[in-house]
């Protein structure tokens, strides 16, 4: 199996930005949001990232930046060659991936 | 949605729609690709409807459920039509297709794989015409119910975006949490249905019923690996073109397994379909991945064409082409037709509270018929606003905030860190194993040890500490005890029901026993779920 190796951007607001590296294998055709939960289960249970559907592109809630361009993780295939992952540049930040997408007048402020 | 909707236009001044993820964007609905059964075709009526739901549900469907399904969904179809949601047009009516189980030709749709998402975005558009009457609130993630006297007058929350704990005080409440596919790794929902408003619902004091039947479907997509698309699919398109099922070795096989021969039509039930797959894997017959094979090759490149539209670009950018290609399929959590247990206006057991869509139990019986699952959602949902409204009017004892602190304590309880989404995956590979589409009684009592290790592990209180925004690891452990509590009730149900009928085959009890023609109502006491 091919072997792709994911920068993912970590921490919080007002936190000093890093990049965990996680090495893992895979099948091909696996989409990065495959990848993610998988990390999950085997690495990183804290590990923050948006999602709702099962790889349909239903919900549109898994966008984010691949190499610097905005992506949805379910429709982005793994690669067997680094790949860097970052929260959307233009919403507020949550926390790793995760980032404010909810319509302003369905927020709880 | 249809039930916020509904209270305000009976009334409601306030209503407060509250969602786990993005409003109208997570759940069943948005994942529904196929089509809608309701009688609004030219000579078809809701009885006709009703008759074919309640041969689907062999025997256990409640008549006066599965009607309101029936004749209240048609009139919401109708709604629905004029809310602009688009149901593709055939002549001076809507296009139909006659899907299994069905009489004639019933199930409307709106274009290729768009039903679903059409009729999410309809009602919301409609929830946000209905005006400031309904407040929406997504990344709510409800955890308990608030109960003072053996009434539901609230809940508590945990906020999502910014991991802060909520209280929330109504004089009525209506659970619209859909399902439990997530207890399966295999689902065709999306991942936020682990149970919630099962949980919910019996921590409150409420009866489920028939908590065994969990529907798998057939057809879902196995391999290649295919992404962006929704895995079932395959479905109506097999409706249209007569997709033929093959084994290992390409031969049909669905007659071997009891169901009739197929003849290039697509007539098998998916209960039926199910067992045919899983029979012909387990008698080393699968294709290479552990399915069956599903093949269009027999049609012309046109009519695939014709038939898949832009879907067919979305296969080839997967690398499939159906004139030359195969693709591999099996069984996957799709629906539970078991649940809450409401009486016709939507009502459960405990005043205050009421229960829509999926997570109602009794309208579908062993088997759903297919369809029926956004119909019910709908009308269910209509009949659940309208008590919410009446219940409203006639005003409710004002909510105690200490009868919150209990569940207030566990939001901000702070346990030692464990996977919890290693335990997710662990429980779903307890169901798949063991209480998926055929049980035995050994495998059931396997089910339940590991359910009861898994659940030592997980603990009494959350890992880590409170008030971290999008905290995925302590949310996997508040949903953990709920899908705990949920598959609990699930095997629980299915080791009482020494018989097969539907969707539940037990392989020790393999055959349907008039003595079984009962619902199996199950409450909680003292923690645990027990049989009523």
């Amino acid at each position: 199996m091919p072997t792709t190796t994911l920068h993912i951007r970590r921490g919080g607001p007002g936190e000093a930005p890093r990049h965990d590296v996680f090495e893992l294998a895979f099948e091909p055709g696996e989409s990065v949001l495959d990848a993610l939960r998988r990390l999950r289960v085997t690495d990183d249970p804290t590990l923050a990232f948006r999602y709702a559907c099962l790889n349909a592109n239903a919900c549109k809630e898994c966008m984010m930046l691949l190499d610097g361009k905005v992506v949805y993780a379910c429709t982005a295939r793994l690669e067997a060659r680094d790949m860097r992952l970052d929260p959307l540049p233009n919403k507020t930040l949550l926390r790793d991936l995760a980032t404010v997408i909810a319509p302003p007048d369905e927020r709880l402020d | 949605m249809y039930a916020a909707i509904e209270a305000v236009r009976q009334g409601a001044a306030s209503v407060l729609l509250l969602d786990r993820s993005l409003i109208g964007r997570g759940g069943a609905t948005v994942m529904a690709q196929m089509t809608v059964a309701a009688a609004v075709g030219p000579g078809d009526d809701w009885r006709h409807h009703l008759a074919d739901t309640l041969t689907a549900g062999r025997g256990l469907c409640d008549p006066a459920l599965a009607a309101l399904l029936c004749e209240v969904g048609a009139e919401c179809i109708l709604e629905m039509d004029r809310w602009k949601v688009g149901w593709a047009r055939a002549g001076n009516g809507f296009a139909s297709v006659q899907a299994p189980g069905h009489d004639r030709a019933r199930c409307v749709y709106v274009d290729f794989l768009s039903t679903g998402p059409a009729v999410s975005k309809a009602l919301r558009a409609q929830v946000q015409r209905v005006g400031d009457a309904i407040r929406r609130v997504g990344e709510v993630l409800v955890t308990d119910l608030v109960v003072q006297d053996g009434r539901v007058t609230g809940a508590v929350a945990l906020h999502v975006a910014s991991g802060a704990a909520l209280t929330v005080a109504a004089p009525a409440t209506i659970i619209a949490t859909g399902g439990l596919t997530r207890l399966y790794a295999r689902n065709s929902a999306s991942a936020n249905m682990s149970g919630d408003g099962y949980a919910l619902a019996l921590r409150a004091g409420a009866t489920l019923l028939d908590m065994e039947f969990v529907q798998f479907f057939p057809i879902g997509h196995l391999a290649p690996r295919l992404i962006g698309m929704d895995p079932i699919m395959w479905d109506p398109f097999r409706y249209k073109l007569g997709g033929r099922l093959l084994n290992g070795a390409m031969q049909e096989f669905v007659g071997r397994w009891g169901g009739d021969a197929e003849n290039g039509t697509y007539s098998t039930t998916r209960d039926l379909a199910t067992y045919a797959i899983t029979k012909e894997v387990e008698a080393g017959r699968g294709s290479p991945s552990g399915g069956a094979w599903l093949s269009f090759t027999h049609v012309p490149a046109a009519e695939l064409r014709a038939a898949f539209g832009p879907v067919i670009d979305r296969l080839a950018a997967n690398g499939i082409d159906l004139t030359r290609d195969c693709i591999e399929v099996s069984p996957i959590a799709h629906y539970h037709m078991g649940g809450v247990r409401v009486d016709t206006a939507m009502r459960t057991d405990v005043p205050g509270l009421l229960c829509a869509g999926e997570a109602v139990g009794g309208a579908n019986g062993a088997n759903r018929l297919s369809g029926n699952a956004i119909t019910e959602a709908l009308a269910f949902g209509r009949l659940a606003g309208a008590e919410a409204a009446r219940q409203v009017a006639e005003g409710a004892p004002a909510f105690d905030v200490a009868a919150a602190r209990p569940a207030l304590a566990l939001l901000a309880a702070e346990g030692p860190a464990v996977n919890t989404a290693a335990l997710v995956a662990r429980l779903q590979h307890i169901m798949a194993a063991d209480v998926g589409p055929f049980r035995t009684a050994e495998g059931l009592a396997r089910a339940a040890a590991a359910l009861a290790t898994l659940r030592a592990e997980v603990g009494e209180d959350p890992p880590g500490t409170p008030g971290l925004a999008h905290d995925l690891a302590r949310q996997d452990w508040l949903d953990l005890r709920q899908m705990l509590l949920v598959a609990e009730s699930v095997v629980v149900a299915a080791t009482a029901r020494t018989e097969s009928r539907g969707a539940h085959q037990r392989e020790d009890f393999p055959e349907m026993s008039a003595a079984w023609e009962r619902n199996l109502p199950l409450r909680l006491r003292a923690g645990v779920p027990e049989l009523a």
